[in-house]
């Protein structure tokens, strides 16, 4: 309860300013549907109509709330009209794109620390690449999947996610396995112990603590990849492709409902991350 | 076995220069070191920072390389001494890993070595008891106190039975009280295992009363000014440092220490 208050505050504090800002951006319509027939409306009566339109610029809590409800628990999970259906599709995307981030990072932070030209050459392009759009990306890499004959949108969704999310895993890996001190290598060196011996006894474990701590930011950064990567025309599945229909369409409540979709996965997500890394901190001997 | 070799020299450094390449120039670090270790030898290196004690023990260890001279460990070159798992090393900290048990760390080097599994756990126990540690084998580093965890990886170099005991500055980071008993249980696991033993140290009493042989160095170059052959007996309890002969030795070193800063 103690660390549930601080939270519970700041989430009602934005509630607060949630409906406030519902009421002022969807008050234009109200006003202007008054002018045109002609009447006036009081403030009360003009609050109450920002709460229940069909198309509001800003949807209320209550409304998302009750679409959210909808899309989840309304129908079958394997309807189109499911959240549960796109939310499963976006996960599917979300854990390629995770575990490919996590080998190619891991392998290139691997060479880029064994290896003093790899990280001269390697490192500097995998900055830059975080410095491209990823929205700029997406449909390139989409369009040039299909052109050499990969079927379907799993497997450039999935690139897209691990663009993302190799970054903060190459990054923490790096400086992982560079964590070990003079002093831990020179008692290796006093064992006679080769390479391959120095990675697996204490360079490797030595990164742990960092690997864990970069996979709860690189799960968030494939999600958003995954997303990304279903934005673009042609795609009919997925949470990102449910925000642009409603966006396309003209449905707020949809994309928005879309939206907390896809913070409920993060959400999901990154409990999940924590529980891994609990056990494997526990493991290891972490005092608790 | 031992018995018949107590005596021949283990160590034996001739001539030994090392000279470091830094940005600011060149740095003699060692300059014209003679010195010869016998089996059994418990030999302390003393003096002020920079003196080269640190580094002539690396040398030993294959951790650095002489720029001149030579430098001979069971009559081999210090790398393939090392091969022939000569010796153990014991760092100022006792840089146990915090992810491994203390038993787990004790494993390490025997892993690297290939040692199979049952001898593994047989040799743990073994040096655990020898450091007095028994029953902490399955803690991990961060429930014992700092002396305990030296004592760990004294153990941890103790585990493939080397021959030679590298030490450096192991109890500097100790308060004195821990630092007290330690020094006592270092000298009761020396005769016990008759090891030869190299030990650096900057604490003067600490010098005399462990070693058989107190070598003392001083800086710019770092070089030898005095080697005490202690005339203390073996048998040494914490009080012999109320003896005379203890406080006369004690008295050498600080007026070879002394010599050695003058020409600063």
């Amino acid at each position: 309860m103690k660390r549930a208050l601080p939270v519970l505050t700041v989430l009602a504090g934005l509630v607060v300013l949630w409906y406030l800002a519902a009421v002022w951006m969807n008050s234009t319509w109200v006003y202007d549907q008054a002018e045109r027939s002609g009447t006036e409306v009081p403030f009360g009566e003009m609050v109450a109509q920002t709460m229940n339109q069909d198309r509001p610029l800003l949807p209320p809590p209550h409304q998302v709330g009750a679409e959210l409800w909808k899309g989840l628990f309304g129908q079958a999970v394997t309807s189109k009209r499911s959240l549960v259906y796109h939310g499963l599709v976006t996960l599917k995307g979300t854990m390629m794109g995770f575990g490919l981030g996590i080998a190619f990072g891991v392998l290139l932070a691997m060479a880029i620390v064994r290896f003093r030209v790899m990280d001269m050459s390697v490192m500097p392009w995998a900055i830059i690449s975080q410095t491209v759009p990823i929205v700029a990306l997406a449909p390139m890499i989409i369009t040039v999947a299909s052109q050499v004959g990969i079927e379907g949108r799993d497997l450039p969704k999935a690139i897209i996610a691990a663009y993302l999310s190799f970054f903060p895993v190459l990054v923490s890996m790096v400086k992982g396995l560079r964590s070990p001190d003079q002093m831990q290598l020179d008692l290796l060196r006093t064992y006679g112990a080769g390479e391959g011996a120095t990675f697996l006894k204490l360079r490797l474990p030595a990164s742990m603590p960092y690997f864990f701590a970069s996979l709860k930011v690189a799960i968030a950064a494939s999600l958003v990849g995954t997303i990304v990567g279903e934005l673009p025309t042609g795609a009919i599945e997925g949470l990102g492709a449910r925000m642009l229909i409603g966006s396309q369409f003209g449905e707020p409540l949809i994309m928005w409902a879309s939206l907390f979709a896809a913070a409920i996965l993060a959400g999901l997500l990154i409990v999940a991350v924590g529980f891994v890394e609990r056990a494997a901190r526990k493991r290891m001997g972490v005092p608790a | 076995m031992k018995d018949t070799q107590a005596g021949a020299p283990v160590i034996e450094a001739k001539g030994l220069n090392l000279v470091f390449q830094t940005a600011d120039g060149p740095v003699q670090a060692l300059k014209d070191v003679n010195l010869t270790v016998n089996r059994g030898d418990f030999v302390s290196f003393i003096g002020p920072s920079g003196c080269g004690k640190t580094t002539f023990l690396r040398c030993i260890a294959a951790l650095e390389h002489p720029t001149g001279g030579t430098l001979t460990v069971n009559g081999m070159s210090p790398d393939e001494a090392r091969r022939k798992r000569a010796y153990g090393y014991v760092f100022q900290a006792a840089g146990l890993y915090p992810w491994r048990t203390i038993a787990g760390n004790i494993k390490l080097p025997l892993e690297i070595m290939g040692f199979d599994k049952a001898e593994q756990d047989r040799r743990v126990s073994q040096v655990l008891e020898l450091v007095e540690l028994k029953g902490f084998g399955k803690k991990f580093p961060w429930q014992l106190s700092g002396g305990m965890q030296q004592r760990a990886s004294i153990a941890r170099a103790l585990a493939f039975d080397a021959d030679i005991l590298l030490m450096d500055e192991p109890f500097g980071a100790l308060d004195e009280i821990v630092r007290d008993r330690l020094n006592e249980e270092t000298l009761k696991l020396w005769a016990r295992t008759e090891k030869t033993i190299g030990f650096v140290t900057h604490s003067i009493p600490e010098a005399v009363y462990l070693s058989t042989k107190i070598v003392v160095m001083s800086p710019r170059p770092g070089r030898i000014t005095d080697i005490i052959d202690s005339p203390l007996p073996k048998e040494r309890p914490l009080d012999i440092r109320d003896s005379r002969e203890f406080i006369e030795i004690a008295h050498r070193v600080r007026e070879g220490l002394r010599a050695g800063h003058h020409e600063d």
